[in-house]
């Protein structure tokens, strides 16, 4: 992107620079960490250990400087203007929707990306226009007890309004979704919509073999990728995905944005989302028609500074390089598991995977600590300037399996190293000194 | 650890390690009410026998954080033999208190300038000493809710006594 115009306002006086750490086989997180400003903010004296990134990414300066750069130098609302720094804006936009279709390779990026306010969003998108034209009552969706809630209301919604039939695809004792019996649950499916990697356990789905089973009975394939996609190399073609979401925020990017893949033909028929202005090929006082697609789902001014974060975003992460990143995280949450435990022994459950060579694993790790309860835990880590998440993660089914109220998660991102958990090792020490 | 020793006063994790009034009450004839704090998943079930407007007993139970689940328990210790006019008294005392802006915590007063006053109502003297150990809770905005969540749900089940009482 040609605007470093505004570089000397978001940082002094340099232009935007490149990803540091793009040498080498292994990621330098030192050197990562110099291009997230947040990480070395002083809180009492020290820097914070930031261990929630499945709740939502730091970000990147050269994240943040795309996005004032386009304020300060480019900023006008998108597919309207025929003045220079609207039709900039304008390719900008969408260059970014090339980009966000590239990065889980859409055929179609041009019209197979939607963009939204987030993946809730999305998959309220997918539910409220192909799910209402397309499902009856008696029609099966199936989805897994492992959802995030996003995953889960959206479907409860249309049960109600509908009376269509939800099944959910059972978690087994590994903490991974038990596909024994997919075939059996399949039956009649319309629909299958499923997690690529759970926000709680990090166990990663097996989304292929899910797709060969939604192919075999006629249902379509919902993905929710928005744990998956910041982490792993993503290919809509490989797996068929009809529909896949996942969202900015979670991947170096700002808020405010989610990103909505589906085919082509889907998204031709689909009735629209909102009604407003930019979504319309012609408005008369009788009715109205739509525009194409994907414009016809993005309805009124849509998130521009929001989209252009997210394309630095994103070319962050290309050229740090995706398989980098997850090698990174996987030895990660090796250290920290292993540490954990050999840390704490019968005082720490964790609810995971356990990590293995055989089957990939995402760098999320949940887990109960001595019995007290995960809002504690936090706060006391918070002391420390450990940053983790405590709650049920949205997944209160998924809670319920588990038979605790909430769990205490650890996250991690290419920014985070053996540091960040010793700290937090070194901060979980002083809760069971308060509460033990 | 500055405010962290104000939020887990040491009176406050003996209530989470001891509960007072713990367990259940067969209902009916008890009035049941559960409240939910869906920020962190606290859950309090309180179960109220009352007679002639006075709160002969009061069962707790649910799971949580030490600052609701304490919460729950000082409040029963509380309000256990109360009339339903002290109760409300004192809901309202509590609830003032964790209404009080932080810098003007050491005055007792709220953020209008008003004193608060304990309730004289015939109350226990000791138990509103206990409670007041959750002020330090106001330091910590996020956790407000998890140390009323007993107490709302209490007005809740007062108002359902109050109907269905003979």
């Amino acid at each position: 992107m040609d605007n470093n115009n505004y570089a000397h306002v978001a940082v002094k006086g340099n232009e935007a620079p490149k990803p540091t750490a793009n040498v080498g086989e292994h990621i330098d997180t030192d050197k990562i960490k110099e291009d997230f400003p947040i990480l070395s903010r002083d809180q009492n004296g020290e820097r914070i250990y930031y261990l929630d990134s499945a709740s939502s990414s730091q970000k990147p300066i050269q994240v943040i400087q795309a996005m004032g750069n386009y304020y300060a130098s480019t900023h006008a609302n998108v597919h309207r203007g025929v003045y220079t720094i609207a039709e900039e804006a304008t390719r900008l936009y969408e260059n970014a929707r090339i980009a966000a279709g590239r990065l889980i390779g859409a055929a179609h990026p041009e019209r197979e990306i939607v963009f939204t306010k987030n993946v809730t969003e999305a998959i309220n998108l997918v539910a409220y226009t192909w799910g209402r034209a397309n499902l009856s009552r008696g029609d099966v969706v199936l989805l897994s007890e492992i959802e995030h809630h996003a995953n889960f209301v959206p479907w409860l919604m249309l049960a109600e309004e509908k009376g269509v039939e939800l099944r959910y695809i059972p978690m087994d004792k590994t903490y991974n979704l038990d596909l024994s019996n997919l075939v059996q649950l399949s039956a009649g499916a319309k629909l299958i919509a499923v997690t690529a990697a759970s926000n709680v356990l990090g166990s990663i789905t097996d989304i292929s073999k899910i797709s060969d089973v939604a192919k075999q009975v006629g249902a379509r394939l919902l993905v929710d990728g928005a744990q998956f996609v910041p982490h792993r190399l993503t290919d809509v073609k490989s797996i068929d995905a009809d529909f896949y979401g996942y969202t900015g925020h979670k991947l170096l990017g700002p808020t405010g944005i989610g990103i909505l893949y589906a085919k082509q033909e889907l998204l031709e028929e689909m009735p629209p989302f909102l009604g407003g202005g930019e979504m319309i090929a012609d408005v008369r006082l009788d009715g109205f028609s739509t525009t194409d697609i994907p414009w016809k789902f993005e309805a009124g001014t849509p998130p521009i500074a929001e989209a252009i974060g997210l394309h630095a975003a994103i070319d962050y992460l290309e050229q740090v390089g995706l398989d980098k990143i997850a090698a990174h995280e996987k030895s990660l949450t090796v250290y920290a598991i292993g540490a954990l435990t050999d840390h704490f022994g019968k005082d720490i459950t964790i609810f995971g995977p356990e990590p293995s060579d055989s089957k990939d694993r995402a760098g999320v790790v949940s887990f109960k600590f001595a019995d007290i309860h995960p809002h504690d835990v936090a706060q006391v880590l918070n002391e420390y300037n450990v940053c983790v998440r405590a709650g049920h993660h949205c997944a209160k089914p998924l809670m319920r399996c588990l038979h605790v109220p909430a769990t205490t998660r650890a996250s991690f991102y290419l920014y985070n190293d053996e540091e960040d958990v010793n700290a937090l090792i070194h901060a979980l020490e002083q809760v069971k000194k308060m509460f033990g | 650890m500055s405010g962290l020793e104000d939020l887990y006063r040491e009176i406050i994790l003996d209530h989470y390690r001891s509960p007072r009034n713990r367990g259940e009450l067969e209902s009916p004839p008890a009035i049941k009410v559960e409240g939910f704090n869906p920020l962190c998943g606290d859950e309090i079930i309180i179960f109220l026998s009352t007679k002639d407007g006075v709160i002969e007993d009061i069962k707790i139970s649910g799971q949580g954080c030490s600052i609701s689940q304490s919460s729950a328990s000082m409040m029963s210790a509380a309000i256990k033999g109360k009339t339903f006019a002290q109760a409300r008294e004192l809901i309202d005392y509590f609830k003032q208190m964790m209404s009080v802006h932080e810098s003007r915590l050491d005055q007792n007063t709220t953020p209008d300038g008003q004193s608060i006053d304990a309730p004289e109502n015939q109350l226990d003297l000791d138990s509103i000493g206990e409670l007041a150990a959750l002020q330090g809770v106001v330091k910590f905005p996020v956790r407000i809710k998890c140390a009323t969540l007993a107490w709302n749900t209490l007005t809740q089940g007062l108002d359902e006594s109050k109907s269905t009482e003979r």
